[in-house]
């Protein structure tokens, strides 16, 4: 394969940078919530490639995916309790906008 | 032909999870979603990380992603979205996007190139084994605790999506009130 440590991680990099773009910009939890699930694959994504190319036949290099499996499973877990979280709020307030959750504010 | 289906899938991640970021509709943003995760899982693949792979379409583009689907179904929030973004977010994220941009280009400006892989390809089954063999002996610890953190989040989300109160008082109060 002729395609190099650096274009995987180009690829990683935009999209962590379109990860942080939804955060900042949309106002819809779950949309947010959606941007964060797409930062954390390009991190994945990183994790994977180094220990790709860094292996060598003394040392396979198998940090790295088992890393990013305890990553898939954490990320997994954080999900079921951040949209159970996301629910309570709209059952508390009727809405999923952060513009709208301002109880604290006021 | 595997930098070929390298570009392919690149693009169609970064196409589709740009998508997710700028569709209004929840949904749509959610089908995205798989679309990009399916992506990085073929990326996996070229990385000959085929466990990771399965498991990321398996976890990510299946349970995740219906996840999604099921709470933005549930909650039922369309239309809403019609209210345009305002233009601090959009000044504050375009600036963030182009700052992360920039930072990634003046790091790979020297080309897509890097350091080539020192490995030969190998087998499935070598790296399957390789991967078992980390997992249950160097990492068991942390395989342990992983499981108990599931656990200790399925109980969680129980408790959340109860209301947060608990209901076996409730519970005994109405029957006595029966009872009375």
């Amino acid at each position: 394969m002729t395609v190099g440590l650096n274009a995987f991680l180009t690829v990683s990099g935009l999209l962590f940078a379109i990860g942080v773009f939804g955060v900042l910009l949309r106002r819809n939890t779950l949309v947010i919530y959606m941007s964060l699930e797409l930062m954390l694959n390009a991190v994945n994504l990183a994790l994977v490639s180094f220990s790709r190319y860094n292996a060598t036949p003394e040392h396979t290099m198998m940090d790295g995916p088992v890393f990013v499996f305890f990553i898939i499973t954490v990320a997994a877990a954080e999900v079921a309790v951040g949209l159970a979280i996301i629910v309570a709020l709209y059952r508390k307030g009727g809405t999923v906008f952060v513009s709208e959750l301002n109880t604290l504010n006021n | 032909m595997e930098d070929i289906l390298f570009y392919i899938f690149s693009a169609g991640i970064l196409v589709s999870a740009f998508l997710v970021v700028a569709s209004r509709n929840p949904v749509n943003g959610a089908m995205f979603l798989i679309v990009a995760f399916v992506g990085i899982a073929a990326l996996f693949v070229l990385l000959e990380s085929f466990f990771l792979a399965v498991i990321q379409v398996l976890v990510y583009a299946g349970a995740v992603v219906v996840l999604f689907l099921f709470v933005i179904m549930l909650l039922d929030v369309e239309g809403s979205e019609k209210i345009r973004p305002r233009v601090l977010s959009v000044v504050a994220g375009s600036l963030a996007f182009a700052l992360m941009v920039l930072g990634v280009l003046a790091l790979f400006a020297s080309g897509l190139g890097g350091p080539e892989p020192d490995l030969p390809i190998q087998t499935a089954a070598a790296l399957s084994r390789n991967f078992g063999y980390e997992l249950f002996t160097k990492y068991m610890l942390a395989f342990q605790l992983i499981g108990f953190l599931l656990l200790a989040a399925m109980v969680g989300v129980i408790y959340i999506s109860k209301g947060g109160q608990s209901t076996a008082p409730q519970s005994v109060k109405k029957g006595e009130e029966v009872a009375q």
